[in-house]
């Protein structure tokens, strides 16, 4: 395994789109709040990430769970469930929150971070490819294997 | 970088800080040499890089061997700065700083200690360092153990010459050990020796 780099560097590389899409998913008053934990979950994990291929997807991933946090916290129905459950779901029972979050988070990470961050943060497909430094066409295949996988899980 | 964002990095900083995860904090500091990259760990100094190193280098060698948690963090490192910048201005003879070790073991540290306790403007050789570290026959190891302290000018391997007063070598150039130790008021300013 190759070893991690200075978390400072992973600081520098990525502060600046996990804000902007912090911004996106809760507001800026909120945002600053949920930047700090998510970078704060970050640092308290990062010596035992095992995978530092896509040090990027792992950010948005904790951002988004700290966005869904921040919803929860503030008693409003997590849009991103509803709009996931309503998508991957539709003729099935409806999905307690936590079984569908489950099985998003169980997908592979480039997949899970396009659909976080489709139906979480409310990206285009332009913003998730630039979040997740690759192709809008990549990501769009990415959100559409996420959701055909979510869909059979769910069924 | 935005104001707004530095400051929000910064509150990153101090909460990282306040919750025990800042593992190794650095900053890079202006000397009479050149940058100086500083670390520190929760023990103490741990690296000190000189101008002539790869900053970069250092900080991935850092998160290496000490923690991947390595985070700029200037106020961390401003008692040390603050007495560097003092010895350099020739206002302080003996650095009161915690140390962590970590990073020398064995035979080197053990060398490395015996430096730190060379007293500011005093020379020794590296023969004699090599029987304070218990090994007299060590010479060439004792010589190894100064280039590579990974916290130079504080502990000061500029103070080790060659028996009979040559310069030996440097970490940071044979320049700078000789302007260390006119500074300290060892050499006279004439060149070689």
């Amino acid at each position: 395994m190759t070893a991690l780099p200075p978390f400072q560097t992973v600081l520098d590389a990525h502060s600046a789109a996990v804000l902007a899409i912090l911004r996106g998913a809760v507001g800026r008053e909120a945002a600053e709040d949920c930047f700090q934990e998510t970078f704060l979950a970050a640092l308290r994990a990062y010596p035992k990430l095992e995978n530092d291929g896509n040090l990027r997807g792992w950010l948005l991933t904790i951002a988004h769970r700290k966005a869904i946090d921040h919803h929860r916290a503030n008693g409003r129905e997590p849009l991103p469930v509803a709009e996931v459950a309503e998508l991957a779901a539709a003729e099935a029972s409806p999905q307690p929150d936590d079984g569908l979050w489950a099985a998003v988070g169980a997908l592979p990470p480039k997949q899970r971070a396009a659909v976080a961050l489709r139906y979480g943060s409310d990206l285009p497909h332009s913003e998730i490819a630039a979040a997740l430094g690759c192709s809008p066409e990549a990501a769009r295949r990415s959100l559409h294997e996420g959701l055909k996988r979510l869909r059979k899980e769910l069924a | 970088m935005s104001a707004a964002r530095k400051a929000t990095i910064e509150r990153f900083r101090a909460r990282a800080a306040e919750e025990g995860l800042l593992d190794v904090a650095y900053v890079s500091t202006d000397s009479p040499f050149g940058p100086l990259l500083l670390a520190k760990t929760r023990r103490g100094l741990v690296r000190v890089g000189l101008p002539n190193q790869d900053a970069d280098e250092l900080l991935v060698d850092l998160a290496e061997r000490v923690s991947p948690r390595v985070l700029e963090a200037p106020s961390e490192l401003d008692e040390v700065r603050r007495e560097l910048d003092l010895y350099f201005e020739g206002k302080l003879d003996r650095f009161d700083l915690a140390l962590d070790w970590r990073l020398s073991g064995g035979f080197r540290q053990r060398v490395l200690r015996a430096i730190n306790r060379i007293p500011y403007g005093q020379t020794r050789s590296y023969t004699e360092m090599a029987r304070k570290a218990g090994n007299e026959r060590a010479v060439r190891a004792a010589g190894t153990a100064c280039g590579s302290n990974p916290i130079p000018v504080v502990v000061p391997c500029h103070r080790v010459l060659r028996t009979g007063g040559a310069l030996g070598g440097y970490g940071g150039g044979l320049p700078m050990k000789q302007r260390l130790l006119e500074l300290e008021g060892v050499l006279d300013g004439s060149p070689g020796s």
